[in-house]
């Protein structure tokens, strides 16, 4: 009963200071709104987003500076805390919706349609991806989950008047609001089964439920892992996940990989560190299995897919059931709290989700460079002899495949040597066997990418359709600063090893 | 110093010859052979400079330490000693050789085949001089993706199912040897308060009986892969058919040793108890590997998968000398992985000769090339023979030596093990009468395509002529090379507990 008794509901002044990123996004939202209304210039409101973007980044980076020589947390209003890991997972998915924008640009450029409301979607769902990410409230969680998924519904939609894709997104965006609609209202069931066990809806006072909580708690708890586990793509909720993926334009799919997973995971994280959740016997078990099933299911479906998005939507399944074994290896107490400060699990995890969004930007902008609205080149046979005819893109797309597989001199490398360790230490042989089994099948299929790129091709015909220069040049310096950045987490990971481990205390 | 410069050497000499091939086509072979150049005389250095100190265990002739990831107890750790110098000494001379290999065969995307053979290079070096053990597994995976390519580019028709199994073996049984690596860290951050990564550190851990033994088979297990041992082998006959020439040689020459250094370096020193409990389990499987991957290579009419069968049947001597663990077996073994890197290297560049010259692999294709080539069938017939164990040559003095050794603790495995060199004669033999003598199928009129078949020009016979030397002198003053290694091998031995238990396991 505590916390919201003794947080003010009143917001001050530098409680506003504190939400800067937020309000930032905000007054970008209805400063494009604006602009289209007054005049469509798809460059002129493609580069107002990025810059909006590009702030509430470089607000939140500078919050999260100061906030680390400083060391605080700021609670405002029970819905939302300000600290090391909310300013992180907002610095980092508004990188993602930054880059993800840039991409988009080139991707739309030639949309016989209105091309600007994308990108004033994209905003709104980036908007829902950070209220996401600093939630601690229910309440505030699902704001953010819904804002994410409605403006989702519409970008995954976006083209649907271009001739050749119309049919395939549609039905993507319909999958992905139906499921997703339901997902949502499971997670609403079980808030409302913890709501009337314990009174609260906020994430810290609820998960004060002692070390034998009734089983309406189990239950509740249950269904809200099952709503994320849905948004998060796991085995068995992941059925949506290469339908939607593949219908989707790229850019689409690709913030549904990155922002849209990323988000959903650091409210989940938060959730599992401040509830007892993770020694609930049902609970626990239900993440185990759901973790075994995610890795094996998602690498052994992945294998036989002719599709690089189908491929990467399975790849990334997988990838989510990597994560859940790095959160099972969180020291549990004998009282059944979380123990953050032992232990490398949570650094795991959040190096992990830094890492996978990277890579996956990576993987999913090479494949929207070569793509358009109008043809997307997502056919693994479309890349048949990339590494001969544009050797950067196929050199980006390799490292980014291989990180996803876990190869060193890459941040994937590092991130899956996190939770092995992480495995280890928590002495999850299970685990660590389905890792390794899971990590090898994932080979196969990453590695049938990289061959075909370096096949002979049968002739040398330019990629996709024709661009000048000029329209690509911000995609491909984007895709430059990914590789780099995957680079760097793979070969130097001391400095972001230090912060996470920060992070990781801080929630 | 000059085991960082060495990586450096290789690692920058591959970006060079990638990015000199814009400049001029056939620049990045003389890049990659500059940077061999420079690297041998790095070695040569440190040959010196083992020879004017006796070094022991633990007592580096040459390290270097620097920070790189402080939090996790993550150096840049590297250190030599005597058994490394050898190593390095041999990866260095068949970096030479296969970038000679492979100077007329490569046309194609010659820059990038360049790069990846040098990589290949830093990374096997890597593996050699690497004492953090995380240094170590980055090495180990990171020398596999420039092989995975050269194999996949320019390998031959069945390469994707070739380069792809090669890299899910040696990855999946890497991902073992990281969780072992991770348990023994973890044991080392519970005994000692800090989680360290370094050898020295990881040697004094005392991991519990109940996991001992899985720990070790994580280890095992990837350097078994690499070495190779039955039941892990069948990734190389298929990587050594597809290759091309260079790739085999540096597969069969350099590769595979990093797996019996793995065995010798990390298996057996971090684990005494649970190996002197796995050893005879070991020496059966080497005795296995020795008796019938002989037996299938006399099934084999593709001259590569011959080859690299046999290149399995007599890595089962060394993994026979390194389980029997003595100095005898120990040094056997050394010896064995330096004159098989030799006589294996030069066997595979001889087919890869006959197959750049007449486009087939298939021994039934093949007869009388003696009249046509005699050059070439000398050359063969040396290494045939060296291969089977002749006296005088270096083979003879290793397998000699671990089949000692390996006496010494187990009569069976010993003797049953000695039957291998008998089949080796008959494989080895068998393919010198097939493809060298009998009807010339040029004189009796049957076949055009064997008119291209050209003999050995004079760069071929002095590379051979190197590998000759190298093995008559391991053959013929086998103490050379021993001295070198012998200062380790006897604070290996010494230093372990290990002898004594074997003497209880095997009296058993």
């Amino acid at each position: 009963m505590s916390a919201s008794d003794v947080i003010p509901v009143a917001i001050s002044g530098s409680d506003l200071l504190a939400l800067a990123p937020h309000i930032a996004l905000s007054v970008t939202i209805v400063f494009v709104m604006l602009l289209i209304g007054i005049k469509r210039i798809y460059a002129i409101s493609s580069a107002v987003s990025m810059v909006g973007l590009g702030t509430s980044a470089v607000l939140a980076f500078v919050q999260f500076y100061g906030a680390l020589s400083n060391d605080t947390s700021q609670q405002i209003t029970p819905l939302f805390r300000i600290d090391l890991f909310s300013l992180f997972f907002i610095a980092i998915i508004c990188c993602a919706a930054f880059s993800l924008s840039v991409f988009a640009y080139s991707y739309f450029m030639r949309l016989k349609d209105d091309q600007d409301e994308y990108q004033l979607l994209l905003l709104l769902a980036a908007l829902g991806g950070v209220t996401l990410a600093s939630s601690t409230h229910f309440i505030g969680a699902l704001i953010g989950l819904e804002m994410m998924s409605m403006a989702l519904y519409g970008m995954l939609a976006y083209p649907v008047h271009s001739h050749e894709n119309s049919g395939g997104s549609l039905e993507s965006a319909f999958k992905y609001l139906i499921l997703s609609a339901v997902a949502s209202a499971t997670m609403l069931f079980g808030i409302g089964l913890l709501y009337t066990e314990t009174g609260l809806l906020t994430v810290i006072g609820v998960g004060e439920f002692g070390s034998d909580p009734s089983a309406l708690i189990g239950i509740g708890l249950l269904f809200i892992f099952a709503g994320m586990a849905f948004k998060l793509s796991l085995a068995p909720f992941h059925l949506w996940t290469p339908d939607v993926y593949e219908g989707g334009p790229m850019p689409a799919s690709a913030f549904l990989a990155t922002v849209g997973k990323i988000a959903v995971a650091a409210f989940m994280l938060r959730l599992i560190a401040h509830t007892n959740a993770l020694s609930i016997v049902s609970v626990n078990f239900a993440v185990l299995s759901v973790a075994i099933f995610s890795v094996l299911l998602g690498n052994l479906l992945a294998l036989r897919q002719q599709n690089l998005k189908r491929l990467l939507a399975y790849s990334s399944i997988a990838h989510m059931g990597y994560l859940l074994i790095a959160i099972l290896s969180f020291s549990v107490e004998s009282d059944g709290s979380v123990s953050l400060g032992t232990g490398l699990a949570i650094d795991a995890v959040v190096f992990y989700l830094l890492a996978y969004m990277v890579m996956s930007l990576g993987a999913f902008g090479c494949a929207s460079l070569i793509s358009s609205s109008e043809r997307e080149s997502d056919s693994i046979a479309d890349y048949t002899g990339l590494f001969w005819r544009s050797p950067w893109l196929a050199v980006v797309l390799t490292s980014m495949l291989l990180s996803l597989a876990g190869i060193p001199l890459t941040g994937g490398f590092i991130s899956k040597f996190l939770v092995f360790f992480a495995a280890v230490e928590a002495s999850q042989w299970l685990l660590l066997f389905v890792l390794v089994v899971g990590s090898g099948i994932g080979l196969y299929y990453y590695l049938r990418v990289i061959f075909q790129m370096l096949q002979t091709p049968s002739k040398l015909e330019p990629l996709g359709i024709k661009r000048s220069n000029w329209e690509t040049l911000g995609a491909v310096l984007m895709l430059f600063s990914v590789t780099a950045g995957t680079l760097v987490l793979g070969v130097y990971p001391e400095p972001i090893l230090n912060l996470v481990e920060q992070i990781g205390l801080s929630l | 110093m000059i085991l960082l410069s060495l990586v450096g050497v290789f690692f920058f000499g591959g970006l060079l010859a990638w990015l000199s091939e814009f400049v001029d086509v056939r620049l990045p072979r003389w890049v990659a052979m500059l940077s061999a150049v420079i690297c041998a005389g790095l070695i040569s250095r440190l040959v010196f400079m083992v020879d004017s100190g006796g070094v022991g265990l633990l007592g580096w002739v040459d390290e270097f330490e620097g920070s790189w990831i402080p939090s996790l107890g993550i150096d840049f750790f590297f250190a030599a000693d005597g058994l490394t110098v050898l190593m390095l000494a041999l990866t260095v001379l068949l970096g030479i050789v296969s970038i000679a290999s492979a100077w007329d065969e490569i046309k194609e995307r010659a820059g990038f085949f360049y790069f990846n053979l040098l990589w290949t290079l830093a990374g096997v070096v890597g593996v050699f001089t690497a004492l953090d053990l995380f240094l170590f597994f980055f090495f180990w995976e990171v020398m596999l993706i420039p092989m995975y390519f050269i194999i996949a580019i320019w390998g031959h028709e069945n390469r994707r199912y070739a380069a792809t199994k090669f890299f899910i073996f040696t990855q999946v049984t890497g991902m073992m040897m990281l969780v072992s690596l991770l348990c023994l860290v973890y044991f080392h951050s519970l005994q000692f308060g800090e989680f360290s990564f370094n050898y020295n550190d990881l040697l004094r851990v005392d991991l519990p009986k109940s996991i001992d033994l899985w720990v070790m088979l994580g280890f095992f297990a990837a350097f078994a892969t690499k070495l190779p041992s039955v039941p892990f082998h069948s990734w190389l006959p298929d990587a050594h058919s597809q290759a091309p020439t260079a790739g085999s040689v540096l597969l069969a020459g350099v590769l595979l040793k990093t797996g019996a250094y793995g065995l010798i370096r990390f298996t057996i020193p971090l684990f005494p108890q649970a190996t002197a409990l796995f050893a005879p389990i070991a020496m059966s499987l080497a005795v296995i590997s020795i008796l019938y991957c002989a037996k299938v290579a006399l099934a084999q009419t593709d001259i590569k998968r011959l080859i690299a069968y046999t290149s399995v049947s007599h890595m089962g001597f060394v993994l026979l000398g390194i389980y029997a663990w003595n100095e005898l077996g120990l040094q056997g073994a050394v010896m064995t992985m330096l004159a098989h890197g030799l006589s294996a290297a030069a066997l595979f560049m001889l087919a890869g000769g006959l197959q750049h010259r007449i486009h087939t692999r298939d021994m039934r294709e093949m007869s009388g090339f003696w009249i046509v080539a005699p050059k070439m069938a000398v050359v063969a017939l040396f290494f045939s023979v060296a291969a089977l164990g002749l006296p005088g040559l270096g083979n003879f003095v290793g397998e000699f030596l671990a089949l000692l050794g390996a006496f010494s603790v187990s009569i069976p495995a010993a003797v049953i093990a000695v039957l291998g060199v008998i089949f080796a004669s008959v494989y080895s033999l068998w393919v010198m009468q097939s493809v060298f003598q009998g009807p010339s199928l040029r004189q009796e009129g049957k076949d055009s395509t064997h008119e291209a078949l050209l003999d050995l020009d004079r760069r071929e016979l002095f590379f051979y002529g190197v590998m000759m030397i190298g093995l008559l002198w391991m053959g013929l003053y086998p103490q050379t090379f021993l001295d070198f290694s012998s200062g380790v091998i006897e604070d290996l031995v010494m230093s372990d507990d290990a002898a004594a238990l074997y003497a209880r396991e095997f009296s058993k």
